[in-house]
């Protein structure tokens, strides 16, 4: 038999439910796969071999047993370390929260096991998903399969890299300004930010939460599509879920079909600041799906510019509230605790040493902007540029059915390069913010290397709330045309990680 | 003249109750400088008459039925806890009454 | 060295003082504010938590339709206007009893508003102004261990238990209370003592002031007599019954004038009011870390109810408290005086549901004000903390109705009552305390009188039938109260030939 790790989930998924070959080999054979290159991509925070492998006996059980499955039903899966999967230790990436393990699962990790979906264990991420390459993570980087020297994006390097490294076909992510998306855009893979409501936030370690939205990572755009209508739905534990039907994602991925379709090509998200081989691979995109009926057109979303300080504001301010919580006083890290010391005292001591950088900044930025004499100023002025940013998108979607833009300004860039510069650091996320912003759906999809450093390039597909199945119209044509041209997906051109036991 | 002093930051340390060393403060008042005068961007959209946005979509009205649902057993509530004690949270003596 | 207090009637003549009050009502939901959690009193620690309630990681609120809905009824039942759209918001300061290190709560958009109520103390009638009615959640609870009183104060640690946390909570907030200076702490007392029956006519909360569930800080500032100049005003906390309410803020007034004539500064701060010692205690001084950050809870959809479900509720409301007093004195007969004594004496509620067991009014207001009344004075508790109820009254009552007991039997049964002795039917058991209604003793008793007395006895022969009150005291007497007056009257008549 082929390797098992190099089939995407739903060739898993069909193999299985012809039974030439069970949940627990598939999932073995990922295992394995995590086992020899992990050591070099640190995806994982923590694998979960025995839970995998019980999980994956119980869907052949099932299967044996004529029971009816899902259509992901025994597919191993990676998930991002954010969200609460009972008894297993979840960090959100960080020190605070080392070593604690949720009494309960979060919604999506309910659905994914509901649908049979096999968690392998958890991805690394930048600490509460603050930041763009992972190097934010309190237990080490995360490095690029594509290019070990380099970062994988982030905040969910670890989800992105693991299914670019074929350590699983599917992982989950979280979206709060684009760290889905981009991690995918850096290593060729699909990143999908649902609609904001369209997938349950409850069990996600909150960042930002009116922003913070979880999605599907794959190497495919079905994959990806199979994945979301898992994971998506209305959940009563979310005061902010949509109660609506999923879009019909899948039958989207699955057609593909964009003639007659109207897209939009955001004028603000390009030109200075954005690296050559992006724009290239984004302007060949654009064409190609023109080649293939769509009808193209520029359209202006004048206060795009402002998405970034705005949510620099917003992100940081409720942020700072969410994490007032690791405290050490009910679960976590406690320091300082000797007899003499003050809660209040070991609050402080704690949250000083199991907090990084990134987070105190936040922590202090958000606590300013919404202290008293600056809170109009900062937080309320953010609020209105959302407002402002919300109808740029409807006004342009008057006129057409998606926008697009590259998913990033540049490629993946080198581990260390930006760590000590928090703004270019932030400006990582121009082009993935507003869609967070504006609750909109969002996705990136590979289009191809850039010349100068011959790495992936995403396609970034923005639609309406709800329309999610207009990000997999888009994303299956492009892909399919794609493939056509380079005889595989993108990754196939991935170079081969070295193998080590 | 900065946007914000480092005497300001200890204060934004002391409300978000961590306890920043002083090469910390040193650091994260020229930074948070730097931040602040990005963030700062948003004060040049006039915006007067434009209502704020608190929520990514407008839904109204989310509530659920006044009934009970089973509650994690004292075990698993307290499984995280860094010290217990009679089936309480212990935490260190406190100081100020709420 | 100055007085620490002066005494109230020398404060009041140099400052007014300026009151609000902010109550705090646990309402009766089955479940909390934001979680499915049960919300029973006294249950074990940490039984009644959930992933909610305890703050964890990534877990998330959704709004329990019932508190909105008490919400909004109290907010009809105070005269409020109800917000057409208001959201949450989050109040965000650390303690360890509150598992998100913030509160939600609301800030600026209060589900309920610009209300008012009005309060009768001596007869005269007071308007107290709501400033606004707001949802909020308790937090968890507290025990200080290793001191040597269970204070903060001394304490090594402390337990917490997370039960009480995310219990919805409606804070009810009065604008500045103008009453003349003599009536403001009964003012506040009445203000309070109405709002609770308010609230179980409304059946939103159990309001067991012992249990904690109706909770009063009270803010007190003076004024020098007759101007218009602000005082820094103190925000005493924990005053947890009616009579606390009054006395606390008495206290507060007679504290403030004595440290400012004494040229000394009130500090803005919290203080705490000590039941047992009957003083406040400085708390914390307002400062710069009372920044609290509201902000929209983003975790919360806004609250926009519809003008029809308001109006639905309004339907479902009781009738207005001064309303109902008037139409129960009407019923009643009772004159103003009688009814003032009736409000003043905290026993509107108590009469209301003894009368309802088939007491007549005049019955059950002379036991809830007489024997009743003394004894609660006496223990310096509320009526309702006594251990007879509406229900010991009226089996009482109608043991004299019956003419197994008279009044004065009735009210030494209550005093077994009230010590604890058991049933109505236990303590007239064990007191040997029912009405003899058989001829036979009596008629011995009255030979007896008859032979004891030729003197009275000739004084009604020769035609002063009058006298004949003196044999009947001595029957009585005779009996040891255990007969009815009535009934050897007219046995003694019978004898007498009268």
């Amino acid at each position: 038999m082929s390797d098992l790790t190099r089939k995407t989930a739903a060739e898993l998924a069909e193999l299985m439910a012809a039974k030439q070959a069970s949940s627990v080999e598939v999932t073995q054979a990922h295992l394995d796969r995590i086992g020899a290159v992990d050591g070099a991509v640190r995806a994982f925070l923590h694998v979960d071999t025995e839970g995998a492998l019980a999980q994956a006996a119980a869907v052949d059980a099932k299967r044996a047993a004529g029971e009816e499955l899902g259509p992901l039903a025994g597919v191993p899966l990676a998930l991002k370390d954010v969200l609460t999967q009972e008894g297993v230790p979840t960090t959100a990436g960080s020190k605070v929260l080392e070593g604690w393990k949720p009494p309960y699962d979060s919604t999506v990790v309910k659905r994914l096991k509901a649908a049979g979906i096999v968690i392998l264990g958890k991805t690394n991420m930048d600490e509460f998903a603050m930041g763009s390459s992972t190097e934010n993570s309190a237990y080490g980087t995360t490095h690029n399969p594509w290019d070990l020297a380099r970062i994988p994006g982030g905040s969910g390097g670890g989800s992105s890299a693991a299914i670019s490294a074929y350590e699983a076909p599917l992982a989950i992510g979280t979206d709060t300004g684009g760290s889905i998306r981009q991690p995918g855009a850096f290593t060729g893979t699909v990143g999908v930010k649902p609609t904001y409501g369209g997938t349950s936030r409850y069990g996600l370690i909150a960042l930002a939460s009116s922003l913070d939205t979880p999605g599907p990572c794959a190497r495919t755009t079905l994959d990806a599509a199979l994945l979301h209508e898992a994971i998506a739905g209305w959940d009563p534990m979310d005061s902010t879920s949509i109660n609506q039907d999923v879009p019909p994602v899948v039958a989207a991925a699955r057609n593909g079909d964009v003639a007659g379709l109207r897209i939009g090509v955001v004028k603000e998200l390009g030109g200075e600041g954005y690296q050559p081989g992006v724009e290239a691979r984004f302007h060949e995109a654009v064409e190609l799906l023109t080649k293939l009926g769509a009808e193209v057109v520029e359209v202006s979303c004048p206060h795009f510019e402002y998405a970034l300080p705005a949510y620099y504001l917003i992100l940081p301010s409720e942020a700072s509230s969410n994490l007032a919580k690791f405290d050490a006083m009910r679960y976590g890290l406690r320091v300082g605790d000797d007899g003499t010391n003050s809660a209040e005292t070991v609050m402080s001591l704690s949250r000083e040493a199991g907090f990084g950088a990134e987070v105190k900044r936040r922590i202090m930025l958000g606590t300013h902007a919404l202290s008293s004499g600056y809170y109009d100023a900062y937080y309320g002025q953010a609020q209105k540029v959302r407002t402002l940013i919300a109808r740029d998108f409807a006004k342009a979607y008057e006129q057409v059915d998606v926008l697009v833009s590259p998913a990033t300004p540049t490629t993946a860039f080198a581990i260390g390069d930006r760590i000590n510069d928090p703004i270019a650091m932030y400006k990582n996320d121009l082009c993935t913010i507003p869609s967070n912003l504006a609750g909109n759906a969002a996705a990136s999809f590979p289009c191809g290397l850039a010349d100068e450093d011959g790495l992936p390039v995403g396609f970034h597909v923005m639609a309406p709330v709800m329309r999610d199945d207009l990000l997999y119209t888009v994303g299956a044509a492009l892909e399919s045309a794609l493939a056509e041209q380079w005889g595989g997906v993108l990754m196939t051109k991935a170079p081969e990680l070295e193998v080590t036991r | 003249m900065p946007s914000i002093t480092r005497e300001e930051v200890a204060h934004l340390a002391r409300l978000a109750r961590i306890e920043l060393s002083d090469d910390e403060l040193d650091h994260l008042a020229p930074q948070l400088d730097q931040i602040i005068a990005l963030v700062g961007q948003v004060s040049q959209v006039a915006a007067d008459d434009i209502p704020p946005t608190s929520h990514a979509l407008p839904l109204t009205n989310v509530m659920r039925a006044d009934e009970n649902i089973p509650c994690l057993t004292p075990e698993q509530a307290l499984s995280g806890a860094p010290a217990s004690e009679a089936q309480r949270f212990r935490v260190p003596r406190i100081l100020e009454e709420d | 060295m100055t007085a620490e207090v002066l005494e109230i009637e020398d404060a009041l003549a140099q400052y007014d003082p300026v009151m609000g009050l902010e109550v705090h009502v646990e309402l009766n939901t089955k479940s909390k504010m934001f979680c499915g959690c049960p919300t029973e009193f006294g249950a074990p620690p940490n039984t009644q938590t959930c992933p909610v309630c305890l703050g964890l990681p990534g877990a998330l609120p959704v709004v329990n339709a019932r508190g909105v809905e008490s919400a909004i009824k109290i907010g009809l039942a105070l005269n409020c206007e109800i917000a057409e759209w208001c959201r949450f918001a989050r109040k965000n300061y650390f303690y360890p009893d509150m598992p998100k290190n913030f509160q939600t709560s609301q800030y600026d958009e209060p589900i309920a508003f610009n209300g008012w109520t009005e309060v009768v103390v001596d007869g005269e009638t007071f308007r107290i102004e709501i400033e606004r009615a707001h949802m909020e959640e308790d937090t968890g609870k507290s025990t200080h261990v290793g001191g040597a009183t269970g204070r903060i104060q001394g304490a090594s640690h402390s337990l917490v238990d997370y039960n009480r946390a995310g219990i919805p909570l409606i804070e009810i907030v009065t604008k500045t209370i103008e009453v003349p200076p003599a009536k403001a702490a009964a003012v506040a007392r009445a203000f309070v003592s109405q709002l609770r029956d308010l609230l179980l006519a409304l059946e939103v909360s159990d309001v067991r002031m012992d249990q904690g569930s109706l909770r009063c800080d009270a803010n007190v500032s003076l004024k020098p007599s007759g101007t218009s100049v602000l005082g820094t005003r103190t925000e005493t906390k924990n005053v947890n019954s009616f009579r606390s309410v009054e006395r606390a803020i008495t206290y507060e007034i007679t504290r403030q004038a004595a440290v400012l004539n004494a040229g000394g500064k009130i500090l803005q701060e919290t203080r705490h009011w000590h039941e047992d010692t009957g003083i406040t205690t400085s708390g914390r001084e307002k400062s710069d870390a009372d920044d609290y950050r509201y902000f929209p809870e983003p975790d919360l959809v806004p609250v926009a109810p519809s003008r029809e479900w308001v109006e639905e509720l309004r339907a479902t409301l009781p009738e207005a408290p001064a309303l109902r007093r008037a139409r129960l004195q009407t019923e009643w007969g009772f004159t103003d005086l009688e009814m003032r004594d009736v409000i003043n004496g905290n026993a509107l509620e108590p009469i209301v549901a003894t009368i309802e067991l088939g007491v007549s009014a005049s019955a059950a207001k002379k036991w809830w004000l007489g024997e009743l009344a003394r004894s609660a004075n006496e223990q310096g508790v509320e009526l309702d903390a006594l251990p007879v109820g509406p229900a010991q009254v009226a089996e009482v009552q109608k043991l004299v109705d019956e003419g197994t007991l008279n009044d004065k039997l009735a009210r030494q049964v209550f005093e077994g009552l009230l010590a604890g002795e058991g049933t109505p039917a236990e303590v007239i058991e064990k007191r040997g305390l029912a009405l003899v209604s058989d001829d036979g003793p009596l008629i011995e008793a009255i030979e007896r009188a008859i032979a004891a007395n030729p003197d009275v006895v000739e004084k009604v022969n020769s035609g002063k039938p009058a006298a004949a009150g003196a044999l009947i005291g001595a029957v009585m007497k005779d009996m040891r109260g255990q007969a009815d007056a009535a009934k050897v009257r007219e046995l003694l008549n019978a004898k007498l030939g009268i």
